[in-house]
């Protein structure tokens, strides 16, 4: 669904991806985990073509992403993709009805009177409904998260990505946002790609899960094989131990 | 060693300062392209026209009134060194439609307005708010910058315009209720001395300086960097940008439309 082909991607002197190559499955989620300032996030960003690689390909769908030279080849792309966002990144100026319609009017151009149904039916699937004629600012960051997740799947995309799932959550919301993954992926049933530095939890969401380290990609398999690996620095970040193959920056 | 240093270093800045000026003129081409290529969103339109424009209106009246009251008091004052207070008038709207109402319209708008659309612009930015509207097939520039841009455009000759008519009516005020010019000279003098030429001009400053305000504020909105210093500097770099810019553009203008106008 998403293939990662030899992806290089360099900030002035400091190299961020080294040559990163990655396989997502269709209908299974994928986490990407890594220490802090890896290139997790920005492997994301170009996935979604908001960067562009210095060398490599990345496929969404069989659609070479790097090769569309207009941003509207890109968007037409990225129309298999829905994104949860690591603060969920939601219009400040709408109400949370508003910013649920949004893909659906601006992207799908949908009738209003359709929009309305399908917003008020995923909001009912996703115990929004009272929170329907607030602004973000006025809800919890759980139930924004929430929100942002609405956003990204009222459309139906084939994909769902995910940019740290409970980063600035109390364990409770946490937990909450990972089974409303897993609650999602039953009724929608879409290839996930998750970014999370969140051991072992974010591994209840995981069916595959790959860790960057170096700019590349040391180790990859199953949650099980991974809490296997034999690998000094998977054990090291999975144990969270100081001593080890990795650097603390 | 030191001289090798230094060479790089202002090779680098020049660099910098070639590839920004670039980045910043693929910016406009691309609002620009933006603005008259469909689909058309008239309700931001009206919603950026609201906030940049119609909520200036009262700040620009009130700078407007003053202004002209000033230009009335120092007329008078330079004008009877010469005997020539009957040109009180001519001197109030000529200054103000020819160069003080474009002017101080535009750094009014900049200093109000413009470090807002720099603001919110850089907070989406660093919220992921931009990003998020990339991920949803929705081009940002589209949807934020064309609309701040054309309000820009069109806010600025009209807050203009008003800024002129309250600024004569404020030069008016002093110049015949608290210097005792007959009101029948203020007013056959200026009609005489203003022409069309001289409010085409100014029409055609403000519409210039609308574009630098949208063009500037936008673009340093949207290059903004990361946090709260982020922020912080794109807005102070917004304002002193398009104000010094205005003031540079203004001059140049002023040469080209005065020879232009005079043929």
């Amino acid at each position: 669904m998403i293939s990662v082909h030899n992806v290089h991607k360099r900030f002035g002197s400091q190299v961020v991806l080294d040559g990163v190559s990655i396989e997502i499955e269709p209908g299974k989620t994928t986490t990407v985990v890594g220490p802090s300032g890896v290139g997790k996030s920005v492997l994301l960003k170009l996935i979604m073509g908001i960067m562009s690689p210095d060398a490599g390909e990345i496929y969404i769908g069989g659609d070479n992403i790097t090769k569309a030279k207009s941003e509207a080849s890109k968007n037409e792309i990225r129309k298999q993709l829905g994104v949860l966002f690591q603060s969920a990144a939601l219009f400040d100026s709408l109400t949370i009805y508003d910013n649920i319609a949004f893909p659906l009017l601006e992207r799908s151009r949908l009738s209003v009177s359709k929009a309305h149904k399908k917003v008020l039916t995923i909001a009912e699937s996703l115990s929004l409904g009272p929170y329907l004629s607030n602004y973000p600012e006025q809800v919890s960051i759980g139930i924004r998260k929430r929100v942002g997740m609405a956003r990204a799947l009222i459309t139906e995309p084939k994909i769902l990505l995910v940019d740290e799932p409970n980063t600035g959550l109390d364990p409770l919301d946490g937990q909450e946002v990972y089974d409303l993954i897993n609650a999602c992926k039953n009724q929608w049933g879409f290839t996930g790609l998750v970014i999370s530095h969140e051991l072992p939890e974010v591994f209840q969401v995981s069916e595959r899960v790959a860790m960057i380290l170096g700019g590349k990609i040391i180790a990859e398999g199953t949650p099980a094989e991974m809490i296997a690996s034999t690998d000094l620095a998977v054990q090291q970040f999975l144990n969270g131990r100081t001593d080890g193959p990795i650097k603390i920056q | 060693m030191n001289l090798v240093a230094t060479t790089e270093r202002f090779g680098n800045f020049i660099i910098s300062t070639t590839e920004q000026w670039g980045r910043s003129w693929i910016f406009l081409y691309r609002t620009l392209i933006a603005l008259i290529k469909p689909p058309y969103r008239p309700f931001l339109y009206l919603q950026q026209l609201l906030m940049i424009g119609v909520n200036s209106t009262l700040v620009i009246a009130l700078i407007g009134l003053f202004t002209g009251a000033v230009l009335a008091v120092q007329g008078e004052y330079t004008l009877a060194k010469f005997g020539a207070t009957a040109y009180t008038g001519p001197a109030v709207a000529l200054s103000l439609i020819r160069e003080l109402g474009p002017v101080l319209t535009a750094l009014m708008l900049i200093g109000r307005a413009g470090s807002a659309v720099t603001a919110e612009l850089g907070i989406m930015r660093i919220t992921e708010q931009v990003d998020a509207l990339r991920s949803m097939a929705v081009d940002p520039i589209k949807y934020l910058m064309a609309p701040r841009l054309a309000a820009g455009l069109i806010a600025m000759p009209l807050l203009c315009a008003i800024f002129n008519v309250v600024g004569i009516f404020g030069g008016y005020c002093v110049a015949v209720g608290l210097l005792g010019l007959s009101s029948g000279t203020f007013m056959s003098e200026m009609t005489s001395a203003v022409g069309l030429v001289d409010v085409k001009s100014g029409f055609i400053k403000s519409a210039v300086f609308g574009l630098i305000f949208g063009w500037v504020s936008c673009y340093k909105g949207y290059t903004c960097g990361f946090g709260a210093q982020g922020v912080n500097k794109a807005t102070t770099q917004s304002v002193v940008t398009a104000s010094v810019a205005v003031l540079i553009v203004d001059y140049f203008l002023t040469s080209v439309l005065t020879r232009v106008f005079m043929d």
